[in-house]
């Protein structure tokens, strides 16, 4: 079985957040990029299941600008097999995503689809549950446990209440959540095989998809930003100025 | 065209975050549908009922909706789109996972956890785990939403609506219910509880957290932690505050041993008032906290304990 594994390039989890003057978006000019945390999940999974021999080949897959590359060298170094770029320079909304990797999988014929729940700059979390309605696929969502038997996948959620474990015919979408795994630092020699590993270039016409966007952005802007108060010397203190404040 | 709104509920009680979407809808469109769909779920169709602003309750009482999957609840809705304007659902696990789900197929773009309705096709959400705030135009298509509810007060029950029942949608058959575990708790749910004591890494083990517990138990207050805290395995996932768990905006919202990551704060900095506790006076939760106490939380928690049963305040 092929597993495809889409990846995005977003800004790296640690930098801190600047919205431009012309209040157009954020401004993303010689800031740190990293693969998405949740897509890196879905890589060791992904990559798990072909240590395990339950999965034969891993093909990753970025939609994005030539800098995507790099992103999938980063999956390619993990463990996947081969990669997939398709170009496209312009913010493409969850939807475009979602019918890009619907023309990939009718291609690649996967028969699991691993990806993150949701990437972290646009914070949406749709992509898989889309892809998977595009295709009439099942859909396991926010997984922390993924298991495949006889032709099924069984998928443990993170669900509001606890966890909700589904069973799904294959092919399925799965869209990782935070403790499906750690995700392993890439060795140097994987590293440096990662870049004789294949990596195909694609175009959205390539698969016939309008990359204009449907919904208008209007505006972005800072949030306001919460003030630090003021320190209490202790407990007593903490409790009548909660008091003070009404709140108690 | 009227608004449709997806209940979330466990088959006999209507979850808050219904009444919550509710309130948005009726901002999108003045005519707010409410589907109820699962098994034996009337006690839940007939809460909706009561939701001020409902116009109508459609009620789907079939086993196949009995635990919300994705596949055959999508084709339901599918299956009424097409008499209304706007389909929302609270960005709940349950609604995150269906509503793309039939927004692609409706071929319609969504907009996700909206904070604010500005006009019947604009929205604001927020992005970049809440560093910057997106205001969005959705025209000339059916809109597919998702709710926040911590931004929008539940509608009040003082209506009268109409139940009616609807015919199941078929199912695709590609899916089924397997197994759940879920946290069974008295402290009041994170997403609506007036006060929550959250504790993060610094608490340091399972055992620990009995002291965030007894805090929170007094305050009646709801149990939160950070990821560090349900990654180490102190609590379960569902506790989790953040970017990607619960968003949550208490009146008072106490982080114990929480060092305040962006990815935490993204999910509590809509609180009201927040409290850190934590030894570490560069820890940058202070620099959101309105009262800050440095120190040893395994000394100030029974200090605060005592403080607040001599104010009296203990619930």
């Amino acid at each position: 079985m092929k597993v495809l594994v889409p990846v995005k390039r977003v800004i790296d989890f640690n930098v801190a957040v600047r919205v431009k003057a012309d209040g157009t978006g954020v401004d993303l000019t010689n800031v740190k990029m990293s693969i998405n945390p949740f897509d890196e999940i879905a890589v060791e999974e992904a990559v798990r299941l072909k240590e395990k021999g339950q999965a034969a080949e891993v093909v990753t897959v970025s939609i994005g600008p030539a800098q995507a590359a790099e992103t999938i060298r980063t999956a390619l170094a993990m463990g996947a097999d081969r990669g997939i770029l398709v170009k496209c320079e312009s913010e493409l909304e969850p939807l475009t995503v979602a019918k890009v990797l619907r023309a990939v999988s009718n291609e690649e014929q996967p028969g699991l689809v691993i990806m993150g729940k949701q990437a972290i700059d646009d914070d949406c979390n749709q992509t898989g549950q889309m892809l998977a309605a595009l295709l009439g696929w099942a859909q396991g969502t926010f997984a922390s446990k993924v298991e495949l038997a006889d032709g099924r996948v069984a998928v443990t959620r993170e669900v509001d209440g606890g966890l909700q474990t589904v069973s799904l015919k294959l092919p399925a979408v799965v869209t990782t959540d935070l403790r499906l795994n750690e995700p392993r630092y890439a060795s140097l020699p994987n590293i440096m095989k990662a870049r004789k590993k294949p990596i195909v270039e694609k175009t959205l016409a390539d698969y016939g998809v309008d990359p204009a966007p449907r919904l208008k952005v209007l505006e972005v802007r800072e949030p306001a930003k919460r003030r630090a108060g003021t320190k209490v010397a202790n407990a007593r203190e903490l409790v009548s100025k909660l008091r003070e404040a009404g709140i108690l | 065209m009227p608004a449709l709104v997806i209940a979330e509920h466990d088959n006999q009680a209507l979850a808050e975050a219904t009444a919550r979407t509710v309130t948005a809808a009726s901002k999108v469109s003045a005519r707010v549908h409410v589907l109820v769909a699962g098994e034996n779920c009337a006690s839940a169709a007939a809460a909706a009922a009561k939701l001020a602003g409902v116009e109508k309750v459609l009620a789907a009482d079939n086993a196949r909706y009995a635990h919300a999957l994705a596949e055959p609840l999508a084709e339901l809705v599918l299956s009424l789109a097409g008499a209304y304007d706007a389909i929302l659902a609270p960005a709940t696990a349950s609604g995150k996972n269906v509503v793309p789900r039939i927004a692609a197929r409706l071929d319609v773009p969504q907009v996700s956890d909206i904070v604010a309705v500005e006009s019947p096709e604009v929205f604001t959400r927020l992005i970049y785990a809440g560093n910057a705030i997106q205001k969005v135009e959705a025209k000339g298509f059916k809109k597919a939403i998702t709710v926040r509810t911590a931004a929008f007060k539940p509608a009040p029950a003082t209506g009268v609506a109409n139940i009616v029942g609807i015919e199941a949608a078929a199912d695709p058959g590609v899916s089924r219910f397997a197994g759940e575990r879920l946290s069974r708790s008295e402290r009041p749910e994170l997403t609506s509880a007036r006060i929550i004591v959250s504790g993060g890494r610094g608490v340091g083990s399972k055992e620990n957290f009995a002291l965030i517990e007894r805090l929170a138990d007094l305050l009646g207050a709801g149990v939160g932690a950070s990821r560090a805290a349900v990654d180490a395995g102190f609590v379960p996932n569902d506790f989790q505050v953040g970017q990607t768990g619960k968003i949550v905006a208490p009146e008072l919202y106490i982080a114990v041993g929480i060092s305040g990551a962006i990815q935490h704060l993204a999910g509590m900095k809509d609180s009201k008032i927040v409290v850190a506790i934590n030894k570490d006076e560069n820890a940058p939760i202070f620099s959101v906290a309105d009262y800050g106490l440095v120190g040893d939380l395994f000394e100030v928690l029974p200090e605060l304990e005592s403080a607040l049963r001599e104010a009296g305040k203990a619930a």
